[in-house]
């Protein structure tokens, strides 16, 4: 039995603050709580939920995975309705909230807020977005869903499809999979395509990856198809982005090549890139993948709580 | 006979030498070397035994800290600090690549919470390849050395 690692106290702020040790037992101990919910693990403890901009989403799952686990929730959502306006610093905010509660999930528009939230905080800080920078816990339900529906983490295909040149999800999605010996599939328009810096890393970790144009080339060979959105405003010209704009959609009919345990995941919302189609196809797995946000949020609170 | 000459030349302070063509100026911007009242005499283009060209700052009446010294590796590596006390060369050394550095750079990156919120800036100096390559403590990003523009002084 490998030592079990702990938690307690510490903050996620960015998928690279954990090892391969440390992501294997988020995983393990979501999946228990997966299948075995604790209604009263977190009885008395207050998180607290500061979204200085709105992510529905994000703070959702956060609450609802506190909630269940029998713990409260205070906190705002949205910048303004309190620092912000009133010019108090990140700082200062923090510190307040900290003072109040156990724990502290935040969403903030600027990088490297959750690592500055870290110095105004002696309480755990979990990161729920900063800016374009890091957004861990989308990276770890990624993994503990392609580990679910795949049974397996090590030696996956995975296609990454979309705007990759932007997409923090799937940045952060290869940078953890460099962990597990995956294979991986950049498919991207040429102006969208995986930032050179990261292709350069993951060169130096030995990762295997190639760059494809369309997801036709690739359907057949892949575990897991990652689908993002890729939006007009990235394409200084329109008319480019008319050009591309079908090649990323998927249709169910793209899926016959498909191999049968392949999957489709999309960190969602999604605008038109997977047909709904796609939805009652065995190759859906989008939806799956949202819902595992719960379990991962759940697993990474009770951690940092020492309760798990 | 130049080099003694040119190393010399101050009673007491410091001379930084070995400097790499066309970093001088923005060593002065890094040390904020402009805007106090000690005399600074710039040299640019100089001619080299070991590089081609060389720039030269010489400051007057400042002893520069070790930190101070090993922030200019990050735009010259090689530069040579000489610290000069009655016209002798006193002590000698090459300035060394620090780890960290706080505070002195401004993040180039503008969603940076550095930039928006009263505090120090951290970056993290690493030596790729040739390259000196400076991560952001905060945002993450990485900077090539010509990409750093501004300094906190
Ligand atoms: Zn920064």
């Amino acid at each position: 039995m490998p030592k079990k690692i702990n938690f307690q106290g510490k903050s996620l702020v960015s998928i690279t603050d954990l090892s391969k040790l440390d992501i294997i037992q988020v995983l393990k101990i979501a999946d228990e709580l997966k299948k075995e919910p604790q209604p009263h693990l977190l009885d008395g403890y207050v998180m607290g939920s500061c979204f200085f901009e709105p992510s529905t989403r994000t703070r959702l799952s956060f609450e609802t995975a506190m909630q269940r686990l029998g713990g409260r929730v205070i906190g705002f959502a949205e910048a303004g309705t309190t620092s912000g306006k009133k010019g108090e610093t990140l700082y200062d905010t923090i510190k307040m909230v900290s003072g109040y509660t156990d724990v502290v999930v935040m969403r903030h528009p600027l990088e490297g807020a959750a690592r500055r939230a870290t110095e105004a905080s002696d309480k755990p800080i979990l990161n729920g977005g900063d800016g374009a920078n890091q957004h861990p816990t989308q990276t770890l339900l990624d993994l503990f869903t392609i580990k679910e529906c795949q049974k397996k983490l090590q030696g996956i295909t995975v296609a990454m499809v979309g705007d990759l040149k932007y997409g923090r999800t799937v940045h952060s999605l290869a940078e953890a999979l460099r962990h597990f010996g995956a294979r991986l599939y950049f498919v991207a328009p040429e102006s969208l395509q995986m930032p050179n810096s990261i292709c350069e890393e993951l060169k130096t970790q030995g990762i295997k990856f190639s760059l494809h144009e369309n997801i036709d080339s690739i359907i057949n060979k892949v575990d897991i198809l990652y689908m993002t959105r890729i939006q007009a405003e990235r394409f200084p010209d329109k008319m480019e982005y008319e050009k591309v704009k079908n090649i990323y959609v998927l249709t169910p009919r793209m899926l016959d090549k498909a191999k049968p345990n392949m999957r489709v995941m999309h960190p969602l919302p999604r605008v038109n890139e997977i047909e709904t189609g796609v939805d009652n196809t065995p190759h859906a797995y989008y939806f799956e993948q949202a819902k595992n946000g719960l379990y991962v949020r759940q697993a990474l609170l009770g951690l940092v709580l020492g309760k798990l | 006979m130049d080099k003694t000459l040119l190393v010399s030349a101050i009673k007491k302070g410091t001379v930084i030498d070995h400097i790499v063509k066309g970093q001088a100026i923005k060593i002065i911007k890094l040390l904020n070397l402009a805007s106090h009242d000690k005399r600074v005499t710039l040299g640019l283009n100089l001619p080299s035994k070991t590089q081609h060209h060389k720039d030269l700052i010489k400051v007057e009446g400042r002893e520069l800290t070790p930190a101070e010294a090993n922030s200019v590796a990050i735009l010259t590596p090689q530069a040579t600090i000489n610290i000069i006390d009655d016209y002798r060369v006193v002590k000698k050394f090459t300035c060394k690549l620090p780890e960290k550095i706080k505070h002195i750079i401004v993040c180039p990156n503008p969603q940076c919470i550095t930039n928006h919120e009263e505090m120090d800036t951290n970056f993290q100096v690493n030596q790729e390849k040739k390259q000196v390559k400076l991560q952001c403590h905060y945002c993450e990003k990485k900077f090539n050395q010509d990409e750093i523009t501004s300094y906190n002084t």
